[in-house]
C-alpha cells in the first residue's frame, strides 16, 4: 500500500490579487484556439454582414489615396520622396489602415464583449489580440492592390522587402499596445469611445502618410519624431517596398522602442485592471 | 485525504456601489469638487486603480464567511433568494470575478455553465456555431470533431445545421446550447438555473442529462429555484441568505430551512397587471378566514377564502375564473374553477372556499382568468399561505406523514361576483 500525501495540491487556488499581476501568458498560449475561433468569426461575420464585404477593406485606403494624391500630391505640391506620389501615399496607407481600424476595434472589444466576459472565464487578452487580428485579412487585401499598383508602376521592391513583415508586427503591437489601454479603460469609463476617433485622427496627422518625414531635417529631432511608432512603420514600409533613401535610421529604432514600450505596458495596464472587468463592464 | 474536489475557506466579495453624498459646507466646496473629481478619477484611472477611478466609496458585502467543502462526485445544490449571494459565488469558482477576501481550492478542472449558448452569433450557421461555443467553453477542436454528431442529435437540429441560427426558433437554439454545453467533461461542474429556461420537454431532457452526468461521479455544483430539482438531483445544499452562508448539510435538511424562511406570507397580494390588449386582469388576491378577517395563515380543517379581484376591459362572454394551490416548489396540488359568467366591463371579485386538507405546509397560488376557451391573464407563483398542523377544533386528521390526509374530492362552495366599489 503506497502512503499517500496527506492533502493533493489543488489545481487551482483563487484568492484577491494584489498589485500587479503575472500576464499569464502560458494561459494565454493554452488558449489560442479560442483565439483562431474568435477571429475566424469576426472575419466570417464582417463579410457576411456587409454587402460588398471585402470590397471595403480596399476601398478606404484606396479612396483616401486619390484624395491625398489630387490635394495634397497635385494641388499643393508635396514632396514625396522621389517615387509617385499615389504610390507614396498608398503604401503609407495600407498600414495605417490596418492600425486605425484595429486600434478601434480593439478600443471597443472589452465593452462589445461584455456577455462572454460576464458569463464565462477565459484570458481577457483574448479579446483585444482577436480584434486586432481580425484585420490581418483587411490589411493582405488592400496590400494586393499595393502589388498591383506597383507592377502598374513599373516599381521593383528593393531586397528590403524582407524586412516588411517585422514593419507589419511592429504596426501590430502599436495598435495592440494602444487597443489594450484604451480598452481596459473604456470598461471603466465609456468616454474612450469620443477619444478614439479623435485620437486617431490627431495621429494621422503626426504620421507621415501625406507627406515625407524626410521634412524633417534636423537629425534629434528625426530620431524624436520616432516616438511615433507608426512614423516608423510608414517610413519602414516605404523604405522595403518604393526604396526610399531613408534605412535603418533613428527613426525607426525609436519607432521599435516606443512599440515595444506601448504593447508591454498595455498588457500589464489591463491585466491590473482585468480583475475589475467581470464587476464593472 | 485526496477525495476532496474544492474547498471554500472564508470567501467574501465586496462591491463598490454609490458614492456617499459629501456634506458641502459652502457652494464654493462643490464647485471645486466638481471641478477636480474628473481629474482625480482619471489620474486613478492612469495608476490602474479602478476604485479610485469609479469613485466609489459606498460598500457592499454580496458575499462573506463563506466555508464550505466538496468531495469528489457529489452534488451540491446551492439555494437562497434572489441576491442572496449564490450568482456571486459561482462567478468566483468560475474565476469570472475575483473574491476580496478568503480563497478557493479547486482540485480539479472546472467547466461553468451560466448560461446557455453563451458566444453564439446569430450570423453563424448552427454548425459553425457548436465550434465556437465549445471553444469559448473552453474545449478543443479536436474534442468538438469528436463529439459533434452526438451534439446534433441531443440538439435535434439535424436538418438545420448548415443554416445561420438566426432563422432557428428559439427552442432550438436554447437546444443548441445546451447539447454543446451538456457534453462538456470537466472534473467540476458548475450550473446556474440553466433548467429554469426552455418548455417542460427541454427541461426533462436537461435533468435527465444533469442526472447521467452525477451518476458518472462527477461533482456537481447547481444552483436553482426549483426545490423539486435540486431535492431530485443533489445530496447536500448550502443555503444562502444575504451573502451569508446560512446552513450546509442533507439537501433535505436544507430546503426545509429555505422553505421556512421565505414564509414571510403577506395576506393581500398586488398582482402584476399583465398584457394591456388583454379583456380582464387581476389586479390582487387576498386570503381571508371565513369570518373575512385577512390572514395568511390558518390551521388545519379550518375553512378559508382565496378572493380574487381582477378587472374587466370591455363586455365579455363566458368568463371563468381560476386559482390554483401550489407547494412552494411549484408542485401544483388543485385548481378551483369559477362557473362561466358574461360580464360587462368593471370590477369584481371572485370568492373561492378553500377547505383542503393540508396540514403544515405552504402554499403560494397561480391565478388564471380565461374569456370563451382563451385564456387572457396568468401569473404563478405568488403568494404564501401557511397551513398549521394544529387544527381549529378537534384534531380531525392524525398525521400521517404525507402532506395530504384524506384525499376527499373538494368543491368549490360558491363563487361569487359582485361588482367592487
Amino acid at each position: 500500500m503506497t502512503v499517500q500525501s496527506d492533502r493533493e495540491t489543488p489545481l487551482l487556488t483563487i484568492r484577491p490579487s494584489k498589485g500587479w499581476v503575472s500576464l499569464k501568458l502560458g494561459e494565454l498560449w493554452r488558449f489560442r484556439e479560442l483565439l483562431y475561433f474568435l477571429v475566424w468569426r469576426d472575419i466570417k461575420v464582417r463579410y457576411k454582414q456587409t454587402v460588398i464585404g471585402a470590397a471595403w477593406a480596399i476601398i478606404q485606403p484606396f479612396t483616401t489615396m486619390v484624395i491625398f494624391s489630387i490635394f495634397f500630391g497635385q494641388l499643393a505640391g508635396i514632396p514625396s520622396d522621389g517615387v509617385p506620389y499615389p504610390i507614396f501615399s498608398y503604401a503609407a496607407l495600407v498600414p495605417w489602415t490596418f492600425f486605425a481600424t484595429g486600434l478601434a476595434n480593439a478600443s471597443n472589444s472589452l465593452v462589445g464583449s461584455a456577455h462572454l466576459i460576464k458569463k464565462i472565464y477565459f484570458p481577457r487578452l483574448v479579446i483585444p489580440l482577436s480584434a486586432v487580428l481580425s484585420n490581418v485579412m483587411d490589411f493582405c487585401l488592400a496590400f494586393g492592390v499595393l502589388v498591383l499598383m506597383m507592377l502598374a508602376y513599373g516599381i521593383v521592391p528593393t531586397v528590403n522587402v524582407v524586412f516588411l513583415p517585422l514593419f507589419l508586427l511592429l504596426a501590430f503591437s502599436t495598435a495592440l499596445g494602444a487597443g489594450l489601454w484604451l480598452s481596459a479603460m473604456n470598461v471603466q469609463f465609456r468616454d474612450v469611445r469620443y477619444v478614439v476617433p479623435f485620437l486617431t485622427q490627431a495621429w494621422l496627422f503626426i504620421t507621415p502618410i501625406a507627406y515625407p518625414s524626410s521634412l524633417i531635417q534636423n537629425e534629434t529631432l528625426r530620431a524624436l519624431y520616432g516616438l511615433n511608432p507608426m512614423a516608423g512603420v510608414v517610413e519602414g514600409f516605404r523604405w522595403a517596398l518604393l526604396g526610399t533613401q531613408r534605412a535603418f535610421d533613428a527613426t525607426i529604432l525609436v519607432s521599435a522602442l516606443a512599440s515595444v514600450f506601448l504593447l508591454v505596458s498595455g498588457a500589464f495596464y489591463f491585466r491590473r485592471m482585468e480583475r475589475t472587468f467581470a464587476d464593472v463592464v | 485525504m485526496g477525495d476532496l474536489a474544492l474547498r471554500v475557506d472564508g470567501l467574501g466579495k465586496q462591491y463598490r456601489i454609490g458614492k456617499r453624498e459629501a456634506a458641502y459646507r459652502t457652494f464654493r466646496d462643490a464647485l471645486a469638487d466638481a471641478f477636480s473629481a474628473p481629474f482625480r478619477r482619471v489620474a486613478g484611472l492612469l495608476r490602474g486603480n479602478a476604485a479610485a477611478a469609479a469613485d466609489l466609496s459606498e460598500t457592499i458585502w454580496a458575499l462573506r464567511d463563506v466555508s464550505f467543502e466538496v468531495k469528489k462526485g457529489e452534488v451540491v445544490g446551492i439555494i437562497g433568494r434572489n441576491g442572496a449571494g449564490k450568482s456571486t459565488l459561482l462567478k468566483i469558482l468560475a474565476s469570472i470575478t475575483e473574491p476580496s477576501e478568503g480563497e478557493v481550492q479547486l482540485y480539479g478542472r472546472v467547466g461553468a455553465l451560466l448560461e446557455v449558448g453563451t458566444g453564439f452569433h446569430f450570423e453563424l450557421t448552427g454548425r459553425e456555431n457548436i465550434y465556437l461555443n465549445g471553444a469559448i467553453l473552453g474545449m478543443s477542436r479536436a474534442e468538438i470533431k469528436r463529439k459533434f454528431d452526438e451534439i446534433v442529435a441531443f440538439a435535434e437540429v439535424e436538418k438545420f445545421i448548415d443554416t445561420p441560427i438566426k432563422h432557428y426558433s428559439s427552442g432550438m437554439v436554447l437546444r443548441l446550447g445546451f447539447a454543446v454545453a451538456a457534453h462538456l467533461e470537466p472534473e467540476i461542474l458548475i450550473v446556474d438555473e440553466v433548467l429554469a429556461v426552455g418548455d417542460a420537454a427541454f427541461q426533462r431532457k436537461c435533468l435527465g442529462k444533469m442526472n447521467e452526468v452525477a451518476g458518472e461521479g462527477r461533482t456537481v455544483l447547481f444552483v436553482s429555484h426549483d426545490m423539486a430539482a435540486v431535492r431530485k438531483l443533489c445530496t447536500r445544499a448550502v443555503l444562502f441568505e444575504q451573502g451569508k452562508q446560512v446552513l450546509f448539510g442533507e439537501v433535505d435538511e436544507v430546503i426545509d430551512s429555505y422553505l421556512k424562511a421565505q414564509s414571510n406570507a403577506s395576506s393581500v397580494i398586488e398582482l402584476p397587471a399583465g398584457d394591456p390588449e388583454s379583456p380582464a386582469y387581476g389586479t390582487r388576491i387576498e386570503f381571508r378566514d371565513s369570518a373575512g378577517q385577512l390572514r395568511s395563515e390558518f390551521r388545519i380543517g379550518e375553512q378559508w377564502q382565496v378572493v380574487l379581484h381582477f378587472n374587466v376591459r370591455r363586455a365579455v362572454k363566458h368568463l371563468i375564473a381560476a386559482v390554483g394551490l401550489m407547494l412552494l416548489d411549484s408542485l401544483p396540488l388543485a385548481t378551483y374553477w369559477s362557473l362561466p359568467q358574461d360580464l360587462t366591463a368593471g370590477q369584481y371579485s371572485a370568492t373561492f372556499q378553500i377547505d383542503f386538507p393540508f396540514k403544515n405546509v405552504y402554499l403560494q397560488f397561480a391565478v388564471g382568468i380565461s374569456v370563451l376557451e382563451r385564456p387572457v391573464y396568468y401569473c404563478a407563483g405568488i403568494g404564501q399561505v401557511r397551513i398549521l398542523d394544529v387544527a381549529k377544533d378537534e384534531q380531525p386528521f392524525r398525521s400521517t406523514g404525507g402532506i395530504l390526509n384524506t384525499p376527499q374530492t373538494t368543491r368549490i362552495r360558491e363563487v361569487s361576483y359582485a361588482l367592487d366599489g
